[in-house]
């Protein structure tokens, strides 16, 4: 499944970086800790996060990662949107926090896995 | 110019987390014994108790950096030190500005006293110092700058509440003006594991919570006398003024 799929079915708004919609979901990750993020995220992995920090980039460009979710209604802050914007790193929002959130993720992704095998 | 012992990271009882023995003249009595020529006070999101600890200080002969470690919206600790308490006093109201709505229960986290020179409590602060403002690291170093203050990321070395944690490396164009490192932190295999910190001016101190710790990590300031540009200069190396190299 790619972002905007993601986004449709779960109600995320495409907040900025909207280029890299297409990018392909191989996974989630959830962690507010970006060292964490760097050592144990993988490509591929759409990240639920509460921080809106423009370092947020780096590791997702770094990671490879698909994109970013931002929960608890948290909105990137205005670095970090003109940032996206160039560097095409896609930022989604929701009001879900963190568990509900990761907790709709994990089921979409693993009911698309089961239909597709 | 002569070397000056600096403490650059002390608690009152004011930080819920701190000790009650922490009480002001308790914390200068204890810097005069550590030989410590320089002292910031730092209590979470708070600089409150900054008039008092000066004025003791100033009878003491220890200059009082008024200072403050705040807790960024990225849950990142930073010291912030001020020429005066005048300056101190204005950033308490941006603090105010930017504090959550979130109650403090002692029972769980601790006093936050206003306190005098004798002990007695003046009030008590009613939100929980150790959480997060609603300022970025980024809006906060900006500020601190523009108040001409010293801007320094806490104990960067730490797995929680740490900037290295927290943000996973120093952001570009961020305004500080040194890190800090923990006090028992061997400082050469940090340099190894994290090369960028060269970069930056090191100071350590010792996060005090209970008056033995008080000086237990310092750092050593090569100026000429204590005023602030002074320090100022040595964080900046400036002048032949400097923060000296960290023993280990
Ligand atoms: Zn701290
Ligand atoms: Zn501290």
């Amino acid at each position: 499944m790619n972002i905007a799929e993601i986004a449709d079915r779960l109600n995320f708004e495409i907040v900025c970086g909207s280029t890299g919609k297409n990018n392909m979901v191989t996974w989630g990750y959830t962690s507010d800790m970006l060292s964490n993020v760097m050592g144990n995220a993988s490509e591929g992995n759409l990240w639920i996060t509460m921080q809106s920090h423009k370092n947020i980039l780096a590791v997702a460009l770094l990671k490879e990662l698909s994109g970013i979710v931002l929960v608890n209604g948290h909105r990137p802050d205005t670095e970090t949107v003109t940032q996206a914007e160039k560097e095409g790193v896609v930022i989604l929002a929701t009001d879900l926090p963190a568990f509900e959130t990761a907790g709709r993720l994990y089921q979409l992704l693993k009911e698309n896995e089961d239909i597709q095998s | 110019m002569r070397t000056f012992k600096a403490d650059f990271h002390v608690h009152t009882v004011l930080s819920p987390c701190a000790s009650l023995d922490m009480a002001p003249v308790k914390i200068i009595e204890k810097a005069v014994a550590e030989k410590i020529d320089i002292l910031a006070i730092t209590d979470h999101n708070s600089t409150l108790h900054c008039k008092l600890m000066c004025k003791l200080g100033k009878e003491a002969g220890i200059k009082v950096l008024p200072g403050v470690e705040i807790t960024t919206k990225e849950e990142v600790h930073c010291l912030a030190f001020f020429e005066t308490v005048e300056t101190a006093n204005i950033f308490q109201q941006i603090i105010e500005k930017h504090k959550p709505d979130i109650p403090n229960r002692k029972e769980i986290f601790g006093y936050q006293p206003v306190v005098d020179r004798d002990e007695n409590i003046l009030y008590e602060v009613d939100w929980l110092l150790i959480s997060a403002l609603s300022l970025n690291l980024g809006e906060a170093a900006e500020i601190v700058s523009m108040m001409n203050g010293i801007f320094v990321p806490a104990h960067i070395d730490r797995p929680s509440n740490s900037l290295l944690a927290n943000l996973g490396f120093i952001p570009d164009n961020l305004k500080i003006d040194a890190v800090e490192i923990s006090k028992s932190i061997d400082f050469n295999a940090l340099l190894m594991k994290t090369p960028e910190i060269a970069r930056y001016t090191v100071i350590r101190g010792s996060d005090a919570h209970c008056i033995e710790d008080i000086g237990s990590g310092f750092t050593m300031l090569y100026i000429e006398n204590d005023d602030f540009d002074e320090i100022k200069m040595a964080f900046a190396a400036e002048a032949g003024r400097k923060v000296m190299a960290l023993k280990k």
